[in-house]
């Protein structure tokens, strides 16, 4: 199959290192080679949290500059900061909620306009930018953790990589505790939807 | 059941890299397991714990790991397989052990895991251990995917058995946390006790004994070296005149940068995977068939050196570089991007690396460093440190969480080199300057190596403060158990050790305990050790709320909020904590409500009395 790399980026917290590896798990139930590389370091303690997917013929578990096929971003300002990852043909998969640093607070920085990220990331690349409000629809499922499952449900539905939604799902059912499994799903599909 | 004891053989399973290596050494049959945590290495001795819940597997966090060596090096010695895990600045603390055991050998196979940090994603420098195998005279194994780590690991035992030495499986950070496809092997029954024979003559390194036994080292290298030749992982692959020699990691950038440059007719790839003793014989047949040889390592050039020397007795003149192609340099992890040009520019290939997207246009972004929990102790104790100190006084750090402090606005740490060195550099510091010394250091760290230390201070009579800041865990690398403690809470049968007691055991006469979260006892307190004229330590003692979580031992307080009518908006609480549950929305300060765990700090902070419990 075709090589697809995909970056992840978030905060700490975000569950980005959890999508990245229930996307890994469902390539390989899918039987399609694939590696899912993370750094896990301080990503507790509020810091920047990136992880690759790499699926097809490749063997490195890492993405370099300009090459990511996809560049799924949890917080609009970490997806900015992430786009040289990105060529002009990635495609840009990114949550609008801001999640302000601290270093903001403390008056080390300024925060930018939402719409004024978005619209320079619109400006840099082909394809059309997929952004949603993950965080509302999160919310909306039942649980502001399952921000990570509206970010698969939009890039599954995205149709970016050959996983099938129902593969997805049946990934996530594995790996998800009871009492969060309807809250994820509908969370997933609130992504999937949200994609369109 | 623990998903690595899956009985499976022949099953799929999406792996990390350390948690293969754990696997791979439950393939081994390993009986016996030791390590001190440390970031990229943790996740191996995290799966060891719960299995030993499981099973009858042994093992242990050991206070450092120089402990952690020795303890594995009486039980490899009774004849059980075991494990050995750090990170690669561990390993300098279990050099010492690490040098005259290379001399002692092992009777069970015994596997140190050593995990190299290239772009120091959480250490202090990015030395190359591979420097280590030639420095110990221990074999040394490279895998390069997670399938590999898992393979290399059970065959790292039987390798080791096979010489009686120790052997170092080399990974770097971007192994241990990737996963990958692995497929599983069999599980064997393991052995948990062995026998011990009396065999003083070849186990006690007097001067006698010892010249003995280095020769035997050096023999059991020529035996190593046999083995390096037909190890299954030093691979020649394709029959170009172009010649590519890689280890690790990097043998998978190689390999993409190969076939996406469409030469792979022309390349010879040879990966080392069994880095020490490199398989000279292999190596020169390489030499031999090819025209142009890049090296491509990460850190330092450990191959390249060796392909020359090898070359230069062979009496082969090609050209063998490394080093200084492309972006290949000392600095640093390597990526696909920066190989694939590197090798194009080599061999002279037209090569155009795609496009990024235009960034100079990018707003200035705020940065987003780590930082310290909301509701984390060490804040708190921070503050009232600075308050009673100042930002004159000396602030050497440690290593853990607390290394944090060196950002603003806590801006307390002055001076770091290594675990337990804010203790002894602080009695460097007590004697070099009239300027105070205030140290700081984590529990876990001060039983890793605090506490010689501290001896020190006391029998020197030097004077200054040492905070030793007791969060119950190790939390940095994930709240593992350390000999301070209350082992029950993890629901651990382990004997704790009361810093306290300890403290007082070495001879320190002035020891304050504080509860950091009571603002004005703990400046009480300190103000207390600033003036009293001798080595004072204060121990603050909070849960770092993480753990307190994770072991249900968290009482959740009311959380606060601010009242903006009496809050006069001059920030002391954002500008002095900076606890991260509070942000600035329209020019007001505000707290979090879903963020604060309610610890009441910022409260006991304001001068105004403007933060408050919400009703
Ligand atoms: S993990 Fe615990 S010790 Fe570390 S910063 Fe957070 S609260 Fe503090
Ligand atoms: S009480 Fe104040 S300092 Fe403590 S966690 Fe809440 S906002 Fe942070």
């Amino acid at each position: 199959m075709e090589t697809k790399r995909l970056v992840f980026v978030g905060v700490g917290g975000q569950g980005n290192l959890l999508a990245s590896r229930l996307l890994g798990e469902a390539a390989l139930a899918a039987g399609i080679p694939v590696v899912v590389s993370e750094i896990h370091g301080m990503a507790q303690r509020g810091g920047i949290v990136e992880s690759a997917v790499l699926m097809g013929n490749v063997t490195s578990p890492i993405v370099s500059g300009a090459e990511a096929d996809v560049l799924i971003g949890f917080e609009p300002i970490e997806t900015l900061r992430a786009m040289g990852k990105c060529s002009a043909d990635s495609l840009v998969i990114t949550n609008l909620s801001p999640l302000p640093p601290f270093t903001v607070s403390i008056g080390q920085g300024k925060y930018p306009k939402v719409e004024e990220a978005l619209e320079l990331i619109q400006k840099k690349v082909k394809k059309k930018v997929i952004a949603l409000n993950g965080s509302a629809l999160a919310a909306e499922a039942g649980n502001p953790l399952s921000l990570n499952m509206v970010m698969l449900g939009a890039l599954i539905g995205s149709g970016a990589v050959p996983i099938t939604p129902e593969d997805m799902k049946k990934t996530i059912a594995a790996s998800t505790k009871k009492a969060f499994l309807e809250s994820n799903i509908k969370a997933f599909d609130l992504g999937m939807a949200g994609a369109r | 059941m623990h998903k690595l004891l899956t009985d499976a053989p022949g099953k799929k399973m999406l792996l990390l890299g350390n948690e293969a290596i754990a696997r791979g050494a439950l393939e081994a049959g390993l009986s016996f397991a030791t390590c001190y945590p440390g970031t990229p290495s943790s996740e191996i001795p995290e799966q060891f714990l719960h299995i030993s819940q499981e099973t009858d597997l042994y093992f242990e966090y050991s206070t450092n790991e120089k402990v952690a060596l020795e303890v594995g090096a009486g039980a490899a010695a009774c004849g059980l397989r075991t494990m050995v895990t750090m990170k690669h600045v561990g390993l300098n603390v279990a050099a010492d052990p690490l040098m005259t055991l290379a001399y002692v050998g092992v009777k069970g196979g015994m596997v140190i895991v050593n995990a190299d940090d290239p772009s120091l994603f959480s250490s202090q420098n990015e030395q190359d251990n591979r420097y280590y195998a030639r420095l110990s005279g221990l074999p040394m194994l490279e895998p390069t995917t997670v399938q590999e780590m898992k393979d290399a690991t059970v065959a790292a035992f039987d390798l080791s058995e096979e010489l009686g030495l120790p052997v170092i499986l080399r990974t770097t950070t971007r192994l241990n946390h990737i996963r990958g496809g692995v497929e599983l092997g069999k599980l064997p029954p393991r052995k948990t006790k062995g026998t011990f024979k009396k065999d003083p003559f070849n186990l006690v390194t007097v001067p006698a004994v010892s010249r003995k036994l280095h020769q035997v080292l050096l023999e059991k290298y020529d035996r190593a070296l046999e083995k390096s030749e037909q190890w299954p992982y030093n691979q020649l692959t394709g029959k170009g005149k172009w010649g590519i020699v890689a280890n690790g990691v990097s043998v998978n950038y190689v390999r993409d940068a190969v076939v996406d440059l469409g030469i792979a007719d022309k390349v010879t790839l040879l990966k080392l995977g069994f880095s020490w003793p490199l398989p000279k014989a292999l190596m020169t047949r390489f030499l031999k068939q090819v025209d142009k040889v890049l090296v491509v390592e990460e850190l330092e050039p450990i191959m390249e050196n060796e392909l020359k020397a090898l070359a230069q007795e062979n009496g082969i003149t090609i050209p063998i570089k490394g080093k200084g192609v492309g972006g290949l340099s000392r600095l640093f992890e390597y990526d696909p991007g920066l190989v694939r040009k590197s090798v194009a520019e080599y061999f002279g290939i037209d090569y155009k690396a795609p496009a990024m997207v235009e960034m100079s246009d990018l707003p200035p972004l705020p940065g987003r460093p780590p930082n310290l929990c909301a509701g984390c102790p060490h804040r708190a104790t921070f503050y009232a440190v600075k308050q009673v100190f100042g930002n004159e006084a000396v602030y050497p750090t440690d290593i853990g969480c607390y290394t944090l402090g060196v950002l603003p606005p806590i801006s307390m740490a002055d001076y770091l080199i290594c675990m337990g060195s804010s203790v002894s550099s602080g009695c460097g510091f007590a004697e070099g300057t009239d300027q105070k010394t205030v140290s700081f250091i984590g529990d876990s760290t001060f039983f890793h190596s605090g506490i010689t230390g501290l001896v020190n201070a006391v029998h020197n009579n030097h004077k200054f403060t040492l905070v030793i800041l007791d969060n119950g865990t190790t939390a940095m690398t994930g709240h593992q158990p350390h000999p301070g403690v209350q082992a029950n809470l993890m629901g651990l049968d382990r004997t704790r050790v009361s810093i306290e007691n300890v403290v007082r055991g070495c001879g320190v006469q002035d020891v304050h305990v504080v509860k950091p979260f009571k603002i004005k006892k703990t400046i009480e307190a300190l103000q207390a050790a600033r003036d009293y004229d001798g080595l004072s330590v204060v121990i603050s003692d909070e849960f770092c709320p993480l753990f307190a979580k994770a072991t249900k031992q968290f009482k959740r307080g009311k959380v606060f909020t601010v009242n903006q009518e009496k809050c006069k908006n001059h920030r002391d609480c954002i500008n002095k904590l900076a606890c991260p549950a509070m942000f600035v929305e329209e020019e007001k300060v505000r707290i979090d409500e879903n963020m604060c765990i309610g610890c009441s700090v910022c409260a006991q902070v304001c001068p105004e009395n403007a933060i408050v419990p919400v009703k």
